[in-house]
């Protein structure tokens, strides 16, 4: 086993766990591009559409397919009540205040999933096979293909919905200027709603897609939130390509962290937000403020 | 006559006083994680606990004298449980405590118990718990370092001497890691890497790619769920052929529903609870354990695992010191060092004043996963 096969191997596996750190990190930009939050309940989201597809494949027996499809709906449907009843209620937020509610919201939706499934950690069956696929020098599992696929789709997917659709037009304008977008009859409310249903579903599929490779518990949202939010804060919050850049930046360089001396992996993520927060806050790709959607 | 009536609410009065002095409960405390990380171990602890104190008292106590558990949830946190062991022994009154769940907890702990003269069993595995000797602690859980040993030997059995260990960044791990190291000398083993990975992480193949490229010929892993089952299914991603063996820490069912098919050929070291069925009749735990295992499946639905055993064995320990007499702190704690024999879960106890852990490798059994199902081996 040579350097560079290892080298290959970090990579690949670098860029899998990246490719999920982007779909988090995604979710972040959305939301705070429509309504300037930092929604710090993304990670929960992710737990929620994970538990919730252990929940409707194991408990209720469904096929896999429309137990995917069920955990996604439900999960959106979690991120319209949280938009609803936590968000919504505040007349005149300030960004501590909207800190303050999305953490707290992110506790609750943990405390709910621990009493309703449990402290135990469960898995899915991965979507088709354990064979591992041998690829120059390294191996990976069908998973993973599944994940960059589901990853690549998605990405495509939110990238035509803003520049093609009305809906993703209206919520870009509401990102450019809320009042404006008021002012030209987009209904503002609508909007933000809409970016919660959008980024809570993106997380849920993340959630499932890495639960066969990763497993899942109640409070795996955490630590992916964090890492989906350093995505987001490297891609300067951008809901598109920067973003993405910078979850697989961040997934490769852990992975060699780890390959080069284990036990600073978590730390590889927090030097490189810290750096980010400090030299670059407007994100390593963009100049100055930019348009961000 | 009236002398008569006099005497007799006089005995009356007597009787009463003496009836409810032998009703009143004998108070026993109890500490464990029931919430927080190591909830996997509190849960079924208190779960055990208080299923051996329910069955006590409804056979009538112990020479008649019942017993009563008073449980407190110290959620890990070590500053939680001096101040509920301080609870115990103040406001409580409790004869004696069992528990905490982990080392860092039981530590925090030592001091308070050894300062108040309380006997103390505890339920966690750290070495240095009851090393060195003190007069007021004792534990059930095995050593780590039993566990270690059992894992060398049978290395030692298939000519390997180069072997990578991957421990968790955590107390458990970091114990492992230790014992691992300390031990390895001893019979002539020499660890080619030593890496770690941190308890929440969710890819390990860096690290697993690393060992590949080494020259070991075999891999030991130290932790506890979910980690090592990710670690299963890297090394067979990866195409690793090395054995790879674990540690106690996850002979549970949850591991081979976790891990699937990758926990297939996977060695460990482990009570002898979760192949209880497998054991000869001449083995003296058998009964206990077969008693344990049904009785817990009963209550809650789910087989006992090893870790409840360690709440088992400390009450029984009790229960046994109190049978023999003993019902104040001290004589209890008297009773309990001069336990022999004792034949409970996590193995065959025989305390005494230099050895409050009481146990020897034979504790634990090597087991294999096969078909989804532990393996006795040897």
């Amino acid at each position: 086993m040579n350097l560079t096969d290892q080298l290959t191997q970090y990579i690949l596996s670098g860029l899998s766990t990246g490719a999920i750190y982007a779909l988090i990190g995604l979710g972040f930009a959305i939301i705070y591009n429509s309504t300037g939050i930092i929604n710090f309940a993304q990670g929960e989201f992710v737990m929620f559409g994970g538990m919730l597809g252990v929940y409707f494949f194991h408990k209720q027996g469904l096929a896999l397919p429309i137990a995917f499809l069920l955990a996604v709906v439900v999960t959106a449907l979690c991120g319209v009540i949280f938009e609803r009843f936590a968000i919504r209620p505040l007349r005149r937020p300030t960004p501590m205040n909207m800190v303050i509610i999305t953490i707290g919201g992110s506790i609750f939706l943990r405390g709910v999933a621990m009493i309703a499934w449990g402290k135990d950690t469960h898995v899915l069956p991965t979507f088709s096979g354990d064979e591992p696929i041998s690829f120059a020098g390294a191996t990976l599992l069908p998973q993973h293909l599944w994940i960059f696929a589901i990853t690549i789709l998605l990405i495509i997917g939110t990238k035509l919905f803003f520049s093609h659709t009305i809906s993703g037009k209206a919520m870009s304008a509401c990102a450019v200027n809320r009042r404006a977008a008021g002012l030209v009859g987009i209904d503002v409310r609508r909007m933000i709603m809409f970016s919660f249903i959008l980024s809570s579903a993106i997380g849920a599929m993340a959630g499932i897609i890495i639960a066969p490779l990763t497993m899942t518990s109640y409070d795996v949202g955490v630590m992916l939130g964090l890492k989906g939010f350093c995505a987001a804060i490297i891609g300067g919050m951008s809901s598109g390509l920067p973003t993405v850049i910078g979850g697989l930046l961040l997934g490769v360089l852990e992975s060699l962290g780890a390959g080069f001396s284990s036990g600073y992996k978590d730390a590889v993520a927090f030097v490189i937000l810290l750096l980010i927060l400090f030299f670059r806050p407007q994100g390593l790709f963009s100049r100055g403020s930019s348009e961000r959607v | 006559m009236k002398r008569t009536a006099q005497l007799l609410t006089f005995f009356a009065v007597m009787l009463l006083t003496v009836v409810a002095f032998a009703a009143e409960p004998l108070k026993i405390g109890a500490l464990f994680s029931v919430t927080g990380p190591p909830s996997f171990l509190g849960e079924p602890e208190r779960n055990t606990a208080q299923m051996v104190v329910d069955e006590i008292n409804k056979s009538g106590g112990i020479k008649g004298r019942k017993l009563e558990l008073v449980i407190y949830d110290t959620a890990g946190d070590a500053t939680k449980s001096v101040q509920l062991a301080n609870k115990l022994i103040k406001d409580d009154n409790v004869v004696a405590i069992i528990g905490p769940s982990t080392t860092g907890e039981t530590m925090a702990v030592i001091p308070v118990v050894e300062k108040e003269k309380v006997p103390l069993i505890s339920c966690a595995a750290g070495s240095k718990i009851t090393d060195p000797v003190k007069p007021w602690v004792f534990k059930t859980a095995q050593n780590d370092g039993l566990a270690v040993a059992k894992i060398f030997e049978n290395l030692q059995k298939n000519k390997i001497n180069k072997v990578a260990i991957l421990t968790v960044s955590d107390g458990f791990g970091a114990s492992g890691r230790e014992q691992l190291k300390i031990h390895a000398a001893s019979y002539g083993m020499s660890l080619v890497v030593d890496d770690t990975y941190g308890p929440k992480d969710t890819d390990m193949t860096a690290q697993l790619t690393k060992i590949r490229g080494s020259e070991a010929q075999a891999i030991i892993c130290w932790g506890t769920n979910p980690g090592p089952a990710v670690i299963a299914k890297n090394v067979k991603q990866l195409g690793i052929k090395l054995p790879l063996y674990m540690s106690h820490g996850v002979s549970s069912k949850k591991f081979i529903e976790l891990a699937g098919d990758a926990a297939e050929g996977i060695i460990l070291p482990s009570g002898k609870v979760i192949v209880a069925d497998q054991l000869p009749a001449s083995d003296p735990q058998k009964n206990s354990l077969i008693g344990y295992v049904q009785s817990y499946q009963r209550l809650y639905g789910v087989e006992g695992d090893h870790f409840g055993g360690h709440a088992w064995d400390a009450i029984n320990l009790l229960r046994r010191a109190i049978e023999a007499g003993a019902t104040t702190r001290e004589t209890i704690r008297e009773q309990i060092e001069k336990s022999s024999n004792f034949a409970g879960i996590g193995g065959v106890f025989t305390f005494s004043a230099q050895d409050h852990a009481g146990l020897t490798k034979d504790a634990f059994v090597l087991v294999r996963i096969k078909g989804g199902d532990w393996q006795a081996l040897e």
